[in-house]
């Protein structure tokens, strides 16, 4: 009578949905990068391994994840935990902080280029405090370690803010207790940080970390908004193959590549992070 | 004792010296994420040659010169429109897909609920995007390259997830008593949902859409890939940067921003319960 | 004419079995309290009748109806919940009408209806209010309110009282009792308070790990406990246990005194006495006290029975210390005899 086929009813147009624009393209993309003219064949990889790009774009890509993630976990935290204590003001300062979240990576580009132009905002700044008489070109060709920063420094300004976001909820679920406990045993602010808020905020942290290392993989269009082809990354790499030089299966290969390092990191932190059943909250 | 009063007395002033602190880094955190936002803005109320001048006035001299300039450019107008067309299909599909699987984890146990919940998390370890690339060859052959329908397709892999666990864990804050109380007052399943649970679920839905809106409204390589003729503002703007001018890249941005601080302003009090629940 | 019978009623969670085939039968009119301590299956038991859970087996039958497929809908009953599931977004008012307007009435009648049971309730100057502007108390009436709105042939109530202080749960009890009377409708009442199954019920069903141990009148629950069980669960200090020895057929040894008893090829059974009715005197079971608690009316004296731990309820002149020797008659009349195997009642 409840009818046991009411959940998967449910559930149909979501799990079709996901089967068709999800797992089929997944394979679709192996598939494609495993043939070229209906046989199948490793020579995708091998293009794609041979271009004098790629070891760049792999450096690049890998390069500006490692410096980018673990800033942006130190200010995550900083946000959350600030935030946790202050007492006025507490919604609108995670609102402020939570706006980047709402920006598209284009937008962010955008916005720091709007800095980092010659004719931008930090030339100015820094003519008007004298340093320089002339302004800079930071994003030109040459420049590649100011692009690198000026793409770092957006991808920190756009993407910090969804790490606080599941940190501060992963804080929300400790109850206070602990931390009252805590203090009653003369734990210093920091000691309760350390011994309390960190470990019981692991499965978070897990959550955070594997979904921004991942998205920091896609770095795209901060890339191409700032450096253009200054700066060969990854994703911007698959999209030339696919359209620059219309090599659909080299661009599959890409793909997958990317796909690969990302479970790989996934379960890297999976297991780097585990938490026990037993010991969740 | 000397030393218990002095203590007495440096805890609050060590307190205040904290909240001090404190307070300042909160500020300074908050300028570090609207500063650059305010620079965007006053490029974009800039005329165009303010924008490209040198050096530049950090205050907006409200001239629209750029901006209707950028409104004005060519193909910039349906661009914007298609963006708009894509979201809210977008929208449409991620909660009409969304809600109906949120409800049902929520309110049944039933073998395959696991699975189906690491299909919807296993999203999150793929770069979604990507999956455009082989989609882009199946929507030649079916007819739907280059449509607003296709890319809010793509764009529905992006934001339903997040429709799922939004909703679920929406649901899962109406006591299922509510609906029980309404059955034995006389309604049927779907008339409980009608009369009692959507009423007080509508905000929480409504946020979630906002948030579907959001992604694909922002998304820049799926609709590059897809898109040609039938460009979105994003896939527009990235098409256009490499031989575009500095003014009309800037009030592009202006206009991708000003609706995105809106949207999450729509949605802030449930971005917070959202990422608690797809913690676990 | 409303009879409930539940026939064969089992229910199974996985591989636990939270119900073991039940059979109960509840009259027309009757106040039917069910009554065992936590996670007995009370509420499983109440929600099958309600239709929010299905039966892993067994017949549900209300009025001469079998209802078991039916959804709750059309079972022509009635529930107020432990948390009271009053709907947040409607008022008061709306709450009670709610049901009254899914079986479509006339407005006049909706209203005349609600106003009648929100008089009854004491709550008809709550109409207009929302459920978060209510206290616990109130939205407790107004959940009883939209249960009696209905006029149902069968109301059903779990821990209806349980989120109320304890002031609060008296004087609703009291109403309650009244104005269920009043209504004429056949009640299900689940509770884990003896003293509310007592003071409510027209008949206990006392339940105890998935079956009923005993369903009869709350004197005879009392007084003649039909398992060890019942007897050990029902009563404040509860029943006092004493292994009895065979002294002869028929006849029996429990601490120093021969008794005559049920006659049984066992060995030893068990002898049952409530602390109330045992005497202090100059014969009986030999009784070491241990913890004397004056309670005003009558003496609260823990003893030492046999090794075990034994309550008597004594006058309150009757003067005793730590350390006494006791002499304690129990009141032949009230002794009861179980079985230690089955723990029924010999
Ligand atoms: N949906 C369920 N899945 C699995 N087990 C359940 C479920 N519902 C109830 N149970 C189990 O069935 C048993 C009876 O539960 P029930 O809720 O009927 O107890 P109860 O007598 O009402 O207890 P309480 O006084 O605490 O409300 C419990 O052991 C409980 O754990
Ligand atoms: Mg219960």
């Amino acid at each position: 009578m409840h009818g046991k086929a009411l959940p998967y009813l449910l559930l149909t147009p979501a799990t079709l949905f996901l089967c068709v624009f999800f797992l089929f393209p997944f394979a679709l993309v192996a598939f494609e990068a495993f043939t070229r003219d209906g046989g199948f064949t490793l020579d995708n990889f091998r293009t794609m391994a041979g271009s004098w790009k790629f070891p760049v774009t792999v450096r690049n890509t890998l390069l500006l994840s490692a410096v980018v993630v673990p800033i942006q976990l130190v200010m995550a935290l900083l946000m959350a935990t600030m935030v946790s204590r202050l007492e006025t003001g507490r919604s609108a300062a995670l609102y402020i902080f939570a706006i980047p979240l709402g920006i598209s990576d284009l937008a962010a580009g955008l916005i720091w280029l709007a800095i980092f132009d010659q004719s931008g905002f930090l030339n100015t700044l820094l003519s008007n405090l004298g340093v320089i008489d002339r302004p800079v070109m930071f994003l030109g060709y040459q420049s590649k370690l100011t692009i690198f920063i000026a793409v770092a420094l957006a991808e920190i300004w756009r993407a910090t803010a969804i790490m606080m976001v599941i940190l501060v909820a992963g804080m929300g679920l400790i109850p206070r207790e602990y931390y009252e406990a805590a203090e009653v045993f003369g734990a210093s602010p920091w000691k309760r940080f350390i011994k309390i808020t960190l470990p019981l905020l692991r499965p978070s942290l897990q959550t955070a970390i594997i979904l921004r290392v991942i998205l920091a993989f896609e770095v795209f269009a901060v890339v191409a908004a700032l450096g253009g082809t200054n700066l060969p990354v990854l994703m911007g790499e698959t999209y030339n193959w696919q359209f620059t030089l219309q090599d659909r299966n080299v661009a599959a290969a890409m793909a997958l590549f990317i796909l690969a390092i990302s479970i790989g990191f996934t379960l890297f932190f999976l297991r780097v992070l585990r938490v026990p059943k037993e010991a969740r909250i | 004792m000397s030393t218990v009063a002095e203590l007495s007395i440096a805890a609050p002033e060590a307190r205040k010296a904290g909240n001090w602190l404190l307070v300042a880094t909160v500020i300074l955190l908050c300028v570090w994420v609207l500063l650059p936002i305010y620079l965007l803005i006053v490029n974009a109320l800039s005329s165009p040659e303010e924008v490209t001048a040198f050096p530049k006035r950090f205050f907006p001299s409200f001239d629209f010169g750029s901006l209707s300039f950028f409104i004005n450019f060519a193909g910039v107008a349906r661009a914007l429109w298609n963006s708009v067309l894509v979201a809210t299909l977008t929208m449409l599909l991620s909660i009409g897909f969304g809600a109906p699987a949120g409800y049902a984890l929520s309110r049944f146990e039933f073998p395959g609920k696991e699975t189906f919940r690491f299909l919807v998390l296993m999203t999150r370890a793929f770069p979604l995007p990507l999956l455009a690339l082989p989609l882009a060859v199946m929507f030649i052959r079916t007819g739907l390259d280059d449509t607003a329908i296709g890319l809010a397709l793509v764009h529905t892999t992006l934001a339903l997830p997040f429709a799922v666990l939004i909703t679920f864990s929406l649901f899962s804050g109406i006591p299922v008593e509510l609906e029980e109380a309404a059955w034995t007052l006389g309604c049927t399943r779907l008339q409980a949902f009608r009369k009692i649970i959507l009423p007080l679920a509508l905000p929480g839905i409504a946020a979630s859409a906002v948030f579907a809106f959001t992604i694909s409204w922002n998304e820049v390589f799926a609709a590059a890939v897809l898109t040609i003729e039938n460009r979105t503002l994003t896939a527009f703007l990235l098409q256009s940067l490499g031989e575009s001018p500095l003014y009309l890249k800037f009030a592009g941005g202006a206009a991708l921003v000003i609706p995105a601080l809106i949207f999450i302003f729509a949605v802030r009090k449930y971005l917070f319960a959202m990422w608690g629940i797809a913690n676990r | 004419m409303a009879e409930i019978a539940i026939k064969q009623v089992a229910k199974r969670f996985g591989s636990f079995t939270a119900l073991h085939s039940i059979d109960l039968t509840i009259a027309d009119q009757e106040f039917m309290v069910l009554l065992g301590a936590s996670g007995c299956g009370k509420t499983t038991l109440l929600r099958i009748v309600a239709g929010l859970e299905t039966p892993s087996q067994g017949e549900v039958w209300i009025g001469g109806r079998r209802v078991d497929h039916l959804p709750p809908r059309e079972r022509g009953i009635a529930m107020v919940f432990q948390n009271y599931a009053v709907f947040p977004h409607l008022t008061v008012f709306e709450n009670i009408a709610f049901g009254l307007r899914m079986k479509k009435l006339p407005q006049q009648e909706v209203e005349g209806r609600v106003n009648r049971t929100a008089e009854l309730m004491h709550i008809e100057q709550l109409l207009k209010r929302y459920s978060g502007q209510l206290s616990g108390g109130q939205r407790q009436r107004v959940a009883v309110a939209r249960a009696l709105a209905m006029e149902p042939d069968v109301i059903l109530m779990d821990e209806p009282l349980s989120n109320l202080d304890a002031l609060l749960r008296l004087e609703m009890r009291a109403e309650l009792k009244g104005v269920l009377a009043a209504s004429k409708t056949t009640t299900i009442y689940v509770t884990h308070d003896q003293v509310e199954a007592m003071s409510l019920a027209d008949r206990i069903a006392v339940m105890h790990q998935g079956h009923i141990v005993q369903a009869a009148s709350p004197v005879e629950v009392y007084r003649n406990p039909a398992a060890r069980f019942v007897g050990s669960f029902i009563g404040n200090p509860p029943m006092n246990f004493i292994p009895a020895a065979k002294a002869a057929d028929g006849s029996w040894t429990v601490a120093g005194l021969t008794l005559p008893g049920p006659k049984s090829d066992k060995q030893t059974i068990e002898f049952a006495i409530r602390p109330e009715d045992v005497d202090a005197g100059t014969e009986g079971l030999h009784a070491t006290v241990r913890v004397v608690e004056p309670l005003g009316p009558h003496t609260l004296v823990t003893c030492d029975v046999e090794g075990g731990l034994f309550r008597a309820i004594l006058e309150s002149n009757v003067t005793v210390a730590v350390g006494d020797h006791l002499r304690l008659l129990p009141k032949p009349d009230r002794i009861r005899w179980f079985d230690p195997e089955t723990t029924n009642a010999l």
